[in-house]
């Protein structure tokens, strides 16, 4: 028999916060992934809101490829506000 | 522990000179506390040891529900049933979380499964001593989860990211398991003499398993020194022996019960317990299948395995069916 798919689970905890990956689960379709979700993820009150994607649909950047992608982003130190002195007799910036 | 005496697949650990540049690389990642994810490089004895220890972990978590699942229909009362059934839940969900970090390395849940089912993989040891009396689910949360809580919580930040993260769920849960069991402990301890007396029984039988739980003794664990240059294991056996036996024995003298260890005494030079030696001979021969229960206990999985075919079969035909059915309107509509 073939295996269940795999799920990738995201929940919205109840403080506004976007919904966060909190690990996958087997389930022949969506409507079983929310409910397993939500046995296995939300026991205790960790969620209002669930949503499940299809493992297979992520599509993910590829480790191999960290240099193109991040270290462009090093030497642009003056992205961060911390990169600007500012006199101590400045105050609220 | 839940893990025990995991093959690394070595003989003898290398020095870095030996190791390969991609090795080399991969190991100063880990030197340098850089977690490793699922498409990272990685060595092929890496992936398979973090197989081996994370199934073996799940299925502990999975055989461990049966020992405690014996006395679900019989709690002495709603409460402690209610809670009881909570904590097996939790089990089954550490299960869970722990294949899925397996599967993320290229092994499915078909094939974990299966080898547990024909005794290729392990499970802890300690999950083939039978539940005798309520007390033993009292002992099993204080004892048993205990030794597990100090287990994994370094291993929360071991160098597999999967892994690490599916710890920190489990550990905020396997807190409450402890209390829970020293809450029925406690209970007993404070009861009637027949009462205190089944809380002496239970830690009488479930005191030496718990101990040799931590796994052997280091000089006799070839695959400790690979596992911890992989930083999949933080602590030593014998480190962790000593910290739950340190944590424990004064939980015992409050609850005014005996630790059956003769050789258990307080060390001021080390700031330690000494203690005395477990029988080994029984620890492997528990690990090779001649526990109490290690029939019993695989029979019942095996058993719930193919007695639940026909729910996961009918589970994928109404799934297909459904499928179906919403394309015929697709393609109606179109």
């Amino acid at each position: 028999m073939k295996e269940w798919p795999l799920w990738e689970i995201f929940i919205r905890s109840q403080h506004g916060l976007a919904h966060k990956h909190v690990g996958s689960l087997h389930a022949v379709d969506a409507e079983m992934a929310i409910e397993n979700a939500r046995d296995v993820y939300t026991r205790r009150n960790e969620g209002v809101s669930i949503w499940v994607v299809p493992s297979a649909e992520v599509v993910a950047s590829s480790p191999g490829e960290k240099a193109p992608l991040y270290d462009p982003a090093r030497s642009k130190v003056y992205r961060h506000p911390t990169f600007f002195p500012m006199p101590d007799e400045i105050k609220g910036m | 522990m839940y893990a025990q005496n995991v093959d690394t697949g070595v003989t003898r650990l290398r020095s870095k000179d030996e190791l390969s540049d991609a090795e080399r690389e991969f190991q100063d990642r880990i030197d340098n506390d850089i977690r490793i994810e699922p498409k990272d490089w990685m060595p092929e004895g890496y992936r398979k040891t973090l197989i081996r220890q994370i199934s073996q972990h799940a299925h502990s978590e999975i055989v461990g529900q049966l020992p405690e699942g014996n006395w679900l229909t019989r709690a002495p009362s709603l409460k402690r049933k209610l809670i009881l059934l909570a904590k097996v839940q939790d089990e089954a969900g550490h299960g869970l979380y722990l294949y899925s970090a397996a599967e993320t390395l290229g092994v499915s849940r078909d094939e974990m499964q299966d080898a547990l089912h024909t005794g290729k993989a392990k499970y802890s040891s300690i999950f083939n001593y039978p539940t005798l009396t309520w007390a033993d689910i009292g002992a099993i949360g204080w004892l048993v989860d205990g030794s597990a809580i100090i287990n994994q919580v370094p291993i929360c930040r071991c160098s597999f990211g999967p892994y690490a993260r599916a710890m920190v769920r489990v550990c905020k849960e396997e807190s409450f398991h402890q209390r829970q069991g020293f809450d029925i402990m406690m209970t007993l301890a404070q009861g009637t003499p027949e009462q205190k007396q089944m809380a002496q029984d239970s830690l009488n039988r479930w005191w030496w398993p718990s101990i040799m739980m931590h796994g052997p003794r280091d000089e006799d664990s070839v695959n400790s020194a690979q596992s911890m240059e992989w930083k999949i294991k933080l602590f030593t056996n014998d480190e962790l022996r000593q910290k739950f036996i340190d944590q424990t024995v004064p939980q015992a003298e409050y609850l005014g019960l005996t630790i059956p260890d003769p050789d258990l005494k307080w060390n001021e030079e080390t700031g330690h317990y000494d203690y005395g030696e477990p029988n080994w001979d029984e620890f492997w021969q528990v690990l090779k299948g001649h526990g109490p229960c290690n029939r019993e206990r695989l029979q019942a999985r095996v058993d719930a395995h193919e007695n639940g075919a026909w729910v996961r079969e009918a589970a994928v035909a109404y799934a297909d069916k459904q499928a179906a059915k919403r394309s015929t309107a697709v393609s109606q509509v179109a």
